[in-house]
């Protein structure tokens, strides 16, 4: 009896030491993970804040106004002046679909001549 | 366990053939039993004492170890936290008001050498003159096989030029991180920006600081590592911004100026949308301070924040503004305005004879120094600086870049009654463009004081009243009839109403003793759109000149005025203002009876 309680504690401590090992493994394999996405977030933000950077750069008023002086001829573009406001009714809204345009004549007196 | 018996048959036997008695035996085995376990008893004693000593002495040795350990390594974070902290930008952003980036940070290298480990020294010397243009070969070349350490070579680099130095090969040379303080729009708001630097330098990385505007004023709140990811929101507008620039450029050019201002401001709420200073400069590449000449001469004298000038004609609204307040005249009222006015030894004059008397209305829109001279009287010394006092005349302006402490007005030192009169005309009292705007702004919304500010206001501070809602309408009335028919009659924008009052002052010279003939500050100081105004510009050239007539004309009517109207027509549609008709007065129809 006493044999088999000895046996079952070395077994226990066995698989104790055995269930610590896996899990410290597990712990810093997780850091690792951890750290490399933490790395990889603080790569990705500078990445994004070199292109925020670089879209501000590349739409600075003073390139914008030199590229639309440059394809003037295919864009047209000025700087925004007040005629250009416009009113709703300036706006040519496509025909609604009316009734048929009326080219004969309509009987009127057929419902009039109906009547007793 | 074979235990010895304490009365062995065979020599009890023994014994008692002898006639010995057997129970001496059996004491004797007892006595040695006892013996045994007692020394057994013992020796487990000793050994356990021993186990326990050793396992303190082990106890120990870790703890003293450990404690040395501890002692001698230098302190680190825990690795989780650590990794943590490598994200945060260093400085937060600067946007405007719908959130364009105007400052932000890029990450590049700077260059340092170490000497002991270099390898060819004459050839990394020769290459990296070469590369860089402002580092000499010889001086290079005596730093690297001198005594030196360590030597910083460079600050920043671009990626193409690190990629550069790689190619080198020469393991002596290293590279640091830096983040690097970036403003995408160049020359844009510089005056409003700024500009930063570097602090403490280290290499591997290095504190970014503002040096000027508002990145030096909120140089804590933008390091503020819980803050870094919030960006600082201004209430400049990007495109109004630059669109003032751009006709404040070609105007100053036009007009022949040797520098100018312009300040547009929100009138409910103090925020200011756009504010030039020319000549400007780029942030990027900040200029170092002027060591000689006249500081206002150098690009980084911010004209609109801390120019303090005479600003002439511009300043008569207050004092009409005051009398109807105080009811003393009202905009009917006929004003002697016989000339020149003597006080003492001097004299005022008018820049035209205007006859003997004008209406109040008159004495705006035809600008009569002799009328706004005898309105000044009428209010008192006393009365007239409480009112400056409350349109903000007297502090430099509380705007939050760190150059607006700099602009305080130069008040009289004995503020006598002729300084009264003289004020009443811009003359004696020296103030910023944006000081006038402020006060423009209080007349613009109806006599409610209001604190100019850079930063976006998400609800308008209601502020105390200066003037009544009435003194404040009545100006705005006759200040719209100096551009339909007084002085400023450039300034009319078809669709936009706008009202405002020029002024041309004198230049006073440097050395003191009088005032140039030919250098002028004109300033042309404007509402819109009058019937409701929403923006104030403060338009301001120094010294300008205009030469297509037969002879040089400077007064603000026909120098500042063409380009505050320009501005006008530019920046008012990217407001989102439409043009209206103007709502007449009295149309015809009048209400005779209901």
């Amino acid at each position: 009896m006493r044999s088999v309680f000895y046996v079952l504690t070395a077994l226990g401590v066995i698989g104790l030491a055995f269930w610590a090992y896996r899990e410290n493994y597990q712990t810093q394999a997780a850091l690792d993970h951890a750290s490399k996405l933490h790395r990889q977030i603080a790569e990705s933000r500078a990445r994004l804040g070199m292109l925020r950077a670089e879209w501000a750069y590349l739409n600075r008023p003073e390139r914008l106004r030199e590229l639309a002086a440059l394809n003037y001829d295919r864009l047209g573009l000025m700087p925004f002046a007040p005629e250009q406001f416009g009113r709703v009714d300036q706006v040519a809204y496509p025909p609604q679909p009316g009734l048929p345009v009326l080219t004969e004549g309509v009987e009127v007196s057929s419902a009039a001549g109906a009547r007793p | 366990m074979i235990r010895t018996p304490l009365r062995p048959l065979a020599r009890i036997l023994e014994a008692r053939n002898k006639g010995e008695n057997p129970d001496a035996i059996e004491r004797e085995n007892i006595r040695l039993r006892h013996e045994a376990m007692r020394d057994r008893a013992r020796q487990r004693a000793e050994s356990r004492l021993l186990l326990l000593a050793a396992v303190f002495c082990v106890a120990y040795a870790v703890i003293g170890f450990r404690m040395g350990v501890l002692a001698s390594t230098d302190p680190a974070e825990p690795q989780v936290y650590a990794a943590g902290a490598s994200i945060r930008a260093q400085r937060a952003d600067i946007v405007d008001r719908q959130n364009r980036i105007l400052a932000t940070n890029i990450e590049t290298y700077s260059l340092y050498a170490k000497p002991p480990i270099m390898i060819d020294p004459a050839r990394a010397a020769r290459e990296l003159a070469a590369m860089f243009p402002e580092l000499n070969e010889d001086r290079l070349l005596r730093d690297f096989t001198g005594k030196r350490k360590f030597i910083w070579l460079r600050r920043k680099l671009s990626p193409e030029q690190k990629q550069a130095v790689h190619d080198i090969g020469e393991p002596g040379l290293l590279f640091g991180p830096r983040e690097m303080r970036l403003y995408p729009n160049g020359r844009l708001a510089a005056h409003v920006l700024g500009g930063a630097s570097f602090g403490v330098e280290d290499v591997s990385a290095a504190e970014v600081i503002g040096v000027a505007g508002i990145e030096r004023m909120f140089d804590e709140r933008l390091r503020d590592p819980a803050r870094a990811d919030k960006p600082l929101m201004l209430s400049l507008d990007l495109a109004v911004q630059d669109a003032t620039e751009q006709v404040l450029e070609g105007g100053m050019r036009l007009m022949n100026a040797k520098g100018a201002a312009a300040v547009l401001m929100d009138v409910h709420t103090g925020e200011v949308i756009s504010l030039v200073s020319l000549p400007d400069f780029d942030p990027n590449d900040r200029p170092r301070p002027a060591v000689q000449g006249h500081a206002s001469d150098s690009p980084l004298f911010n004209r609109a924040v801390q120019g303090v000038y005479e600003l002439g004609s511009t300043f008569k609204i207050f004092a009409t503004a005051q009398a109807i307040e105080l009811g003393l005249v009202n905009a009917e009222t006929e004003i002697d305005t016989r000339g020149p006015l003597r006080w003492g030894k001097f004299r005022i004059r008018d820049f035209h004879n205007y006859g003997n008397k004008l209406t109040v209305t008159k004495v705006i829109v035809k600008s009569s120094n002799i009328g706004t001279a005898r309105i000044a009287q009428m209010i008192g010394t006393v009365r007239q600086q409480e009112f400056m006092k409350k349109l903000g005349f007297f502090d430099p302006t509380p705007l939050e870049i760190t150059e607006a402490g700099g602009g305080k007005p130069l008040l009289p030192p004995n503020w006598s009654e002729l300084s009264t009169m003289t004020i009443s005309y811009g003359h004696g009292l020296s103030a910023t463009p944006l000081h006038l705007a402020t006060a423009y702004a209080m007349i613009a919304n109806g006599g409610y004081r209001i604190k100019p500010t850079v930063l976006r206001q998400p609800v308008p501070p209601k502020g105390e009243r200066v003037m009544s809602a009435k003194a404040a309408e009545a100006s705005r009335i006759m200040l719209r009839k100096v551009v339909t028919e007084g002085t400023a009659s450039f300034g009319e924008v078809a669709g936009y109403e706008v009202a405002g009052k020029t002024g041309t002052a004198d230049k006073p010279k440097e050395n003191g003793g009088g005032y140039y003939d030919d250098k002028v500050i004109a300033t042309f100081a404007s509402m819109f759109p009058a019937s409701d105004p929403k923006y104030v510009l403060v338009v301001t050239l120094d010294e300008p000149v205009e030469t297509t007539g037969p002879e040089p004309r400077r007064t603000a009517g026909w120098t500042a005025v063409p380009v505050a109207a320009e501005m006008i027509r530019r920046v008012a549609p990217l407001l989102g203002l439409r043009p209206a008709i103007e709502p007449g007065g009295a149309a015809g129809i009048t209400l005779t009876s209901n």
